[in-house]
């Protein structure tokens, strides 16, 4: 049988009340919170921070392909996938390719990862915005989800794909060439009309597929942009649709949403339930799955709802480059070396530091030479940080430093293995930061120079749950 | 290992400085040609009479070319020198060697940098190709990790500390308002510098180093031949160099209440000066007041204070100009700025009037029967720095 092995999914810790966007501008009517990708993050950072967790919860798993699928991708023509794989340290045997630009990318490459024969580690990820006051900007969402999809038994996969169809249609919906920020679109109600005659056609095709009735499913999920055609299905499908709390406590995440509603779902299904997911983006994806494994959540979406702070609407228009402030008069920074950061990729992508082969004591970064006399000269094993977790040593607040987000919070970190760094700490209040505080690595955006991104670590606070 | 320095082998037989201050209207060319034009002149010297020169300067030029072309000099050997911060001391100790060493009768250093023309606040690193994994927090906020440290290991309340840093702000403006090649000359209260806005972690702008372009230029000859140029030379006693290997960065033991490369360096200058204990015959001392914590943790690891009462030293003003030790007499970084190729030479400077006796009447350290004086002078980080350490005496012997 084929189906989901493993799914994680990843909020960004910042959190947006709807409100201070209709209080901004002094209309309209707002409930609710979106998330927010924080000012060091991209759709490449969310996505390996989703399936980082897939990756570290079993040391044996090497998937032979990582698909990544974004409509925010920070590169094109370069394969963003590799940065992913190379912060994972995957081998370099295991491809890594995206499907990136449409919002059907993303339950695409699902389905086409179900249908393969391959064990492929799906990474989805978007950051959503709009024009401010925007309907996009409120009712968007960041987030990342990741699957293993393979083969397996009742035992090793947590959702057996049963079957699906689609119904592929060319009309005009919504668009944004390529150089453009915001989306624009056709009137809805054009939209809602062409999908409503599609849903009966997939839906039998869907269930015909799978060899099932009606009756067999439990609930239905319905994911896309316009929330017309999701109030017109229910009408066509006699399947009790999911609430789920995403769309009010996260807001859609474009690429990611139906894979991040997918994963809400099986966490709160019982097994043999049947689940189908119908997504509507340029067409009609059906795909049905039945729960079948019990799989403790990993950084469950209900904990990670939970664990948030909320962000002004200034700071995120700041962070969205849809408000620009005056910079430190400081130098911007240079571009990062292509050369050197292939050189330095395992420390820089991996965190993976070098430790003396006598006195154990941990370098970071590497180094090819010991302080310790007692290591052997030039004989330094990899030590992998990436997954360790440190207490604040000691820490200062930077005002002058340069930063889209200052003041920069550093820290001396001290890792329970053994091991120091300086580093930033992120996803936190300058006021929140305390001597002992628990820290974890988390891959982030430096900056951006010369339009090479610069991807390292930093670390925040723990708060992750079930890590 | 050994480091058996040149005690009383070499002299400084003249030294200039450049006022120190945003020089709108000057070049890094102008200001080399006003310190070693006023240098050379004070001895009655022409630049053909030097035989070597040494020029440090961390951003304003490359190669010796930096000094050369400027000054027009035919078929001289010229060396640009960098060294971080320590770089203007560093072109000094490269001087003294090759005098020390037989090479040449006379040698320069100078030291020069041209900040105020990058259109930046602060001073800002030449960008080298990196991996972008290195470290990006700036100095003062490396240095303000020194604060919560120290508080911590000595029991000592952080505001009371906060307040300790600030008195040697206050300490080192008090001399530099005496000082008219110093940059800022303005009296300010500890009291109105711990009031202020923190820039990083407590320190305000008041506990940094200003930026400043400025120059300086010592000569220096062999020191039998001293008195040839000059009634009062100065005797190079020792001079000390280290370069840390970094660890305070890695190493979980190390806790940011002293600097290792400096104590270091200060033992190695002792023991080539023959200095058992300093503060009995350290007449006064110019140091790295980089940022004020610097200067606290100095004044333990120059062996100026035992360990954890070099505050209390502070606050009992041991350091100020009428203290058992004066700190810092011309105003320190803190009041000149740091042109960081020539910072090092100015420190030198001031020794070089106050062992003399010729420092203004209301800056003049007291009159006592000590007569070394003691230059620090670091670049880098806490847990990854270069220090130097030089002293110079009146007499031989």
């Amino acid at each position: 049988m084929r189906g989901i092995i493993k799914s994680s999914a990843y909020l960004p810790y910042y959190r947006l009340n709807r409100t201070e966007i209709t209080e901004f501008f002094g209309n309209g009517r707002a409930s609710g919170a979106r998330s927010v990708a924080a000012h060091d993050e991209d759709t490449v950072t969310m996505g390996f921070e989703a399936a980082r967790v897939i990756v570290s919860s079993d040391s044996k798993m090497e998937p032979e392909a990582l698909w990544f699928t974004t409509s925010e991708p920070p590169y094109l023509e370069k394969t963003n996938a590799n940065v992913i794989h190379s912060a994972l340290q995957l081998s370099n045997t295991t491809s890594a390719y995206d499907f990136n630009g449409a919002l059907k990318s993303g339950v695409g490459a699902l389905k086409t990862a179900l249908n393969s024969n391959q064990t492929v580690l799906l990474v989805q990820a978007d950051i959503r915005g709009g024009l401010p006051s925007s309907a996009d900007e409120s009712q968007g969402g960041d987030a990342a989800v990741a699957f293993l999809i393979g083969d397996g038994n009742d035992e090793q996969l947590i959702a057996t794909y049963l079957g699906g169809s689609s119904v592929t249609l060319e009309f005009i919906d919504r668009w944004r060439n390529p150089a453009e920020k915001v989306v624009k679109q056709w009137e809805s109600r054009f939209v809602e009309d062409t999908y409503s005659s599609l849903i009966k056609e997939a839906w039998n095709e869907a269930l015909n597929n799978a060899s099932l009735n009606e009756s067999d499913l439990n609930v239905i999920i319905y994911a896309g942009q316009n929330e017309r055609v999701k109030r017109q299905a229910p009408k066509v499908i006699s399947v009790e649709q999911y609430h789920d709390t995403v769309p009010m406590d996260v807001g859609n995440p474009g690429a990611a949403e139906a894979g991040l509603l997918l994963i809400s779902a099986i966490e709160n299904a019982n097994v043999g339930e049947k689940i189908a997911l119908c997504s509507f983006n340029d067409g009609i994806e059906l795909l049905i799955f039945e729960v079948t494994g019990h799989q403790k959540a990993l950084n469950s979406i209900k904990d990670q709802i939970e664990n948030r702070s909320e962000v002004s609407y200034s700071k995120f228009l700041q962070w969205r480059e849809m408000l620009t402030v005056q910079p430190p008069n400081r130098p911007s920074p240079s571009r990062i070396s292509a050369s050197a950061s292939k050189r330095e990729s395992d420390w820089k992508h991996g965190f993976v530091a070098s430790r003396g082969d006598q006195s154990g004591l941990i370098h970071m970064p590497p180094s090819r030479l010991s302080i310790k006399e007692e290591d052997t000269s030039d004989g330094m094993v990899t030590e992998s940080m990436a997954s360790s977790i440190g207490t604040v040593a000691t820490f200062t607040v930077d005002h002058l430093v340069y930063s889209k987000n200052p003041p920069v919070v550093f820290a001396v970190v001290d890792f329970d293995g053994g091991g120091r760094i300086p580093i930033e700490i992120t996803d936190v209040a300058k006021n929140e930061v305390k001597i002992g505080m628990r820290v974890e690595p988390t891959f982030r955006k430096l900056f951006t120079a010369d339009g090479i991104h610069n991807y390292f670590w930093k670390v925040r606070p723990l708060r992750s749950v079930g890590v | 290992m050994a480091s058996n320095g040149i005690k009383d082998k070499v002299a400084i037989i003249s030294i200039g400085c450049t006022p120190f201050k945003e020089h709108w209207d000057k070049s890094a060319d102008d200001l080399l040609i006003d310190a070693t034009t006023q240098t050379l002149e004070s001895v009655e010297l022409t630049s053909d009479d030097i035989d070597a020169y040494w020029v440090g300067t961390a951003q304003s030029g490359m190669s010796g070319l930096t000094l050369s072309v400027p000054m027009k000099l035919q078929g001289k050997p010229v060396t640009r020198v960098e060294n971080y911060c320590a770089t203007g001391s560093e072109a000094l100790r490269q001087a003294c060697y090759a005098v020390a060493s037989g090479a040449y009768d006379t040698a320069m250093a100078v030291g020069v940098e041209k900040v105020k023309d990058s259109g930046y606040q602060g001073l800002n690193a030449f960008p080298i190709p990196t991996a972008g994994t290195n470290r990006t927090l700036t100095a003062a906020a490396m240095y303000s990790l020194v604060l919560p440290a120290y508080a911590k290991k000595y029991g000592i309340d952080e505001d009371e500390l906060r307040m300790v840093v600030a008195k040697i702000a206050e300490k080192n403006h008090y001399n530099g308002a005496r000082n008219e090649l110093a940059q800022f000359r303005r009296e300010i209260s500890a009291e109105e510098i711990c009031n202020m806005a923190a820039i990083a972690g407590r320190l305000s702008v008041f506990d940094c180093a200003g930026v400043a372009d400025g120059a300086a230029a010592v000569i220096v000859v062999p020191a039998e031949k001293a008195y040839d140029y000059t009634d009062k030379p100065l005797f190079v006693k020792a001079l000390s160099f280290v370069a840390g290997n970094g660890s305070g960065l890695i190493d979980p033991d190390y806790d940011y209440t002293t600097f290792p490369e400096c104590e270091a360096a200060a033992v190695d200058a002792y023991q080539q000066a023959g200095i058992d204990n300093p503060q009995d015959c350290i007449a006064m001392a110019e140091v790295h007041d980089c940022f004020t914590p610097t200067e606290l943790i100095l004044m333990e690891d120059l062996g100026f204070s035992r360990r954890g009462e070099g505050w209390e030293d502070v606050l009992s003003g041991k350091f100020s100009l009428t203290g058992d030790l004066p700190v810092n007499t011309d105003g320190g970084l803190k009041s000149f700025g740091h042109p960081v190729g020539a910072s090092g030479i100015r420190m030198h400077y001031e020794c070089w009037l106050q062992l003399r006796g010729e420092a203004p009447e209301n800056r003049k350290i007291p009159d006592t029967d000590k007569n070394l004086g003691l230059v620090h002078n670091l670049g880098g980080y806490p847990g990854e720095m270069v220090s130097f350490v030089s002293i110079l005496g009146t007499e031989v012997g």
